[in-house]
């Protein structure tokens, strides 16, 4: 299969990358690591700024209509749709998901009600030939779930304490491999594949060996699709890329034919930028290419990016706010010998924050360590604390447990690129959890049985023991009904709307993770902590159901460094690990856990009653695995230092912490406020913390920004694991951001 | 070396961890409760007695400082007793910034200086820096501002500290009607450019955030309806100091 591309590759060195598929070995071969300050970066070229504000023209409109323009016609594939252009002539980085920009595509394979829906929502209609395509002929995803969903799956999803489960649309978190298009061209791909698909030849056809065949041959019929699109637009991909251009190019191609084919839930991008480096940097030293045009091409790709649309509906809307897409971008970190892999490109990718200004997508994540060079250090949190657009995870856990070559897929879930993939499964709600162990199965709102009977805990005063025992109890009930709702929907995903072009970029076979996730921790065990430090009666109503709490007495609460409270956050966290790793998982997934909500901590608070820390009914959660809000009371890092006590290995799906400082609240001048960020980064990753979003605002500019949102279109705040258009948030979030704790000084 | 025999017990109010505030990098700033002035602007009226802490012995501050040696260390920062104020408590001070001392951390004392004579040498050889409140350049608007206070002890002690080369971070709180005058100012940046150990000078725009405390204490708030200065007086106050060669923020 080795086969020498010897224009395409010429100065690279190396040879482990030339006979297998090795995107990582390739880099680590030929990465110019970068350890200067941002002093080389350049501004936007006119072009670039040109085609921007094209765009941003487009965003006012979209903004207002909810969606810009939709294909109601083109189920989409990845040859669905014609070429589109925003403006041809003056283009770098081509292609777009659909015919125009801002034109979204429909994806029915994953659910024909969700794009009714979201067509209706915006005062579209679907096209009728499509409707009866997908609900005569052609199943999708969405309906093959509800017909395998036991009952209590749905009793579960009804009462919320499942919810955000990806049975009705894409399921996404999938990072094909996209480099490797660049790297090897598309037929030294479909070669692999072939190869691995015949050594599938003398095994007996058992349902695996089945399903692998036929994803397999799917996989290259989607490659060759792949080629076929690039061809619309004028370029041949079936070789490797042999110039900077082309490396951005192809990769975008492959990016973008899954956009075209998965509406997933987030579509990250991977760990791109010294990939592209390292083709940059051979035309640099060629003499073909300069800085300004290097960070043109990249600021083109970027704008591409910014545009990737899906078409949703307003209740996912109300769980995701802000039009998320998730095109998460790996940056920084270091490499297994020691090497920093931040490159100059690093830089570049950063720099588009403000050659563009300041944007959601790209989901820009720098892979923090101490050890990363000062300079990198220093512009990152330089780019934070005037963009508020980047968010950090711990390289430091991420490198020894996955490789030197790992993403992120949507927030904070870390998957070595094109090795490891994982099955989505949202979240499940603790606090709400906790409320069904203390009134015996019941729903505290509706008062019908969810979960199964069990003796409602007695007694006006709770009891920590009884309760804890129930809760137990209650827990082993949600694992496993949890579990099993996942087993079902990716059952139904591979089946009905698998990820063709996406997995034919992953090695063969893949390693799984089953990805299951907590919302209501702090108020779980602040909830606990109040039972077993004060005293909690429970009041009922004349049913019995324990409908509200009376708390006396003073008791810790999580988010203070204080041990007696974090010890029960970081034990649920154990415990429901070790319930869910007891579950049979669909195709020996190994599961996961995460503590993330994104922006759907508003809506788990709405659907949870009363709790015993005292959260009224309907109060949102705090987001992620933050304290709630206003009882972190000894400022950001004392809260930093309990979420970083959250055990990584047990929440290898990753643990999301969201915070908010003021200007004044990092010092008086620049340097002291980029100094003193890039120094509570370190002291978060040194302590084990994984991931820290930094919003650096005042108050003032977000009530501002409600008020007169036409003034504020790019304003960008991170909301845990990702980041959005504060004018883009439903009003609801809006009031959550803003009632979270500001740390800043009084 | 800790010299104490018994336990020594401090009354402390609070404490947090901050960032850029008071002093440099992330700190461990423990609040230290009683205070003799009763400064108008003051935004912490529930510091003002030394019942309103917790006695603590110095055994369990440095544990809880100990919690965040680490962070801070890796962060760089240090620890910074404020209060109230802290010199109204000077073994429990001496024995605490000792201890810190003991740990490698910097510290930093947040002061009025009024009591600056009850901080003897052994005290100061474990300070690294002083934040420095000067309330006002003249007695008679010392007095008006702090109620209780006299300016000529916060003068000695800085300039005491200067002789033993211990950096002063100055602190002046521009509060309109009350501080602004241009003479006030100027008397305070004229002993400020005496002193040469001073580093900086940070002029805080006077605030009404403590109007919550005073009401929760049935107190009131005697700024309630004063405003926080604009962005044109505080230019005006900082270029009275910068004029004078001080470093300001």
């Amino acid at each position: 299969m080795v086969r020498e591309h010897k224009d395409a590759w010429r100065g690279f060195t190396g040879t482990t990358w030339r006979d297998t598929i090795d995107v990582g070995g390739f880099i680590h071969d030929n990465v110019t690591p970068y350890t200067g300050d941002a002093a080389f970066l350049t501004g936007p070229t006119p072009r670039t700024g040109r085609l921007w504000r094209e765009l941003q023209r487009m965003f006012v409109e979209e903004r207002k209509r909810g969606i810009y323009d939709v294909d109601t016609h083109t189920p989409s594939t990845i040859t669905a749709h014609v070429p589109g252009y925003i403006d041809r002539s003056h283009e770098l980085i081509v292609g777009l998901q659909t015919s125009a920009p801002l034109r979204r595509a429909i994806m029915p394979a994953g659910g024909l009600r969700m794009v009714e829906a979201g067509l209706k929502a915006y005062g579209y209609a679907l096209d009728p030939a499509v409707h009866a395509i997908y609900s005569r002929y052609r199943k999708t995803h969405n309906d093959g779930v509800f017909d395998a969903y036991p009952a209590d799956v749905l009793a579960a999803r009804r009462s919320h304490i499942i919810t955000g489960l990806p049975d009705a649309y894409g399921r996404g978190r999938i990072i094909g491999d996209y480099r490797r298009v660049a790297l090897y061209g598309v037929d030294h791909l479909i070669a692999e594949r072939r190869e691995r698909k015949a050594t599938l030849d003398d095994r007996l056809s058992s349902e695996d060996v089945i399903r692998d065949r036929e994803e397999l041959a799917e996989q290259i019929r989607a490659l060759d699709e792949l080629k076929t699109m690039a061809a619309a637009y004028g370029s041949d991909i079936s070789g490797p890329a042999t110039t900077g251009r082309e490396a951005i190019q192809w990769l975008y191609f492959a990016y973008l034919g899954a956009t075209k084919e998965q509406n997933g839930a987030a579509m990250s991008l991977g760990r791109t930028s010294t990939f592209v480096d390292i083709f940059l940097q051979r035309d640099l030293d060629e003499g073909t290419l300069t800085e300004s045009a290097a960070q043109e091409l990249i600021d083109d790709f970027v704008i591409k990016l910014r545009i990737i649309r899906f078409l949703r509906t307003p209740e996912y809307d109300q769980l995701f706010s802000g039009d998320p897409t998730w095109v998460t971008e790996a940056i920084g970190g270091t490499g297994a010998d020691g090497r920093p892999l931040v490159t100059r490109s690093s830089f570049r990718y950063l720099q588009t924050l403000y050659n563009l200004g300041p944007a959601p997508e790209p989901n820009l994540t720098v892979l923090w360590s101490p050890a990363l060079p000062e300079g990198f250090k220093k512009f990152c949190a330089q780019v934070s604390i005037d963009t508020s657009s980047i968010q950090y995870e711990n390289d430091d856990l991420i490198r020894p447990d996955y490789s030197d070559d790992t993403a992120i897929a949507c927030c904070v879930s870390a998957m070595r690129v094109g090795k490891d993939m994982q099955f989505f499964g949202a979240r499940a709600n603790l606090a709400k959890t906790l409320l069904y162990a203390i009134n015996g199965g019941r729903d505290e709102i509706t008062g019908d049985r969810i979960a199964p009977a069990s003796p409602p805990v007695t007694g006006d005063v709770l009891d920590y023991d009884e309760v804890l025992t129930a809760f137990d109890r209650t827990l082993d009930w949600l694992a496993e009904t949890y579990v099993d709702a996942l087993n079902v929907i990716h059952y139904m995903h591979d089946k009905y709307a698998y990820e063709r072009l996406e997995m034919a970029l992953h090695d063969y076979p893949v390693h799984r993770f089953l990805a299951t996730g907590i919302a209501g921790l702090s108020v779980a065990a602040d909830s606990l902590s109040a039972i077993k430090y004060a005293q909690v009666k429970a009041l009922r109503d004349t049913s019995g159901l324990v409908v509200d709490y009376a708390v006396d007495g003073d008791f810790p609460t999580f988010g203070n460094n204080d041990d007696r409270a974090d010890a029960i956050a970081v034990d649920l966290v154990e415990r429901f690990m070790a319930k869910i790793g007891r579950q049979p998982a669909y195709r020996d997934a190994e599961p996961s856990l995460s503590v993330l909500t994104i922006t759907s901590n508003v809506v788990y608070g709405k659907h949870t009653g009363n709790t015993p820390d005292g959260r009224r009914t309907g109060e949102p959660f705090a987001p992620g695995a933050n304290p709630m809000n206003g009882r972190d009371r000894h400022g950001l890092v004392a809260a930093a230092l309990s979420v970083a006590k959250l055990p990584y290995r047990c929440a290898r799906d990753g643990i999301s912490l969201t915070t908010t400082v003021t200007p004044d609240g990092l010092g008086h001048s620049r340097d002291e406020r980029i100094a003193n960020l890039a120094g509570v980064l370190d002291g978060y990753t040194d302590a084990g913390g994984f991931h820290l979003n930094v919003n650096v605002l005042d108050r003032a500019t977000l009530e501002d920004a409600m008020a007169h949102p036409e003034k504020y279109p790019q304003l960008t705040i991170r909301v845990s694991g990702y980041a959005v258009n504060f004018v883009r948030l439903t009003r609801e979030q809006q009031h959550d951001v803003i009632s979270r704790t500001f740390h800043g000084s009084l | 070396m800790t010299t104490t025999a018994a336990p020594l017990t401090g009354s402390v109010h609070s404490f947090d961890v901050s960032t850029g505030v008071d002093g440099p990098g992330t700190r461990f700033v423990a609040f230290l409760a009683g205070c003799p002035l009763r400064c108008q602007y003051c935004h912490s009226p529930d510091t003002w007695y030394q019942r309103n802490g917790e006695p603590t012995t110095v055994d369990e501050l440095v544990t809880q400082i100990r919690r965040y040696e680490r962070f801070i260390k890796v962060a760089g920062g240090g620890v910074t007793l404020s209060g109230g104020e802290p010199l109204q408590q000077p073994g429990f001070v001496r024995s605490v910034l000792a201890r810190c001392k003991e740990l490698g951390l910097h510290t930093a004392l947040d002061t009025s200086g009024f009591y600056g004579d009850r901080a003897d040498d052994a005290l100061l050889d474990s300070v690294d820096l002083v934040l420095l409140d000067i309330k006002s350049g003249n007695e008679d608007t010392y007095r008006e501002v702090t109620g209780t206070g006299r300016l000529e002890p916060t003068i000695r002690f800085a300039q005491r500290l200067a002789e033993r080369g211990i950096p002063i971070w100055v602190r002046f709180v521009l509060v309109p009607g009350l501080t602004d005058d241009p003479a006030n100012v100027d008397a305070v940046a004229d002993i400020v450019a005496g002193v040469p150990s001073v580093e900086r000078v940070e002029v805080l725009p006077f605030h009404r955030l403590g109007a919550a405390k005073y009401a929760a204490l049935g107190l009131d708030f005697p700024l309630a309806d004063t405003e926080p200065p604009g962005a044109e007086l505080l230019d005006r106050v900082r270029g009275q100091f910068r004029a004078r060669g001080l470093a300001v923020y």
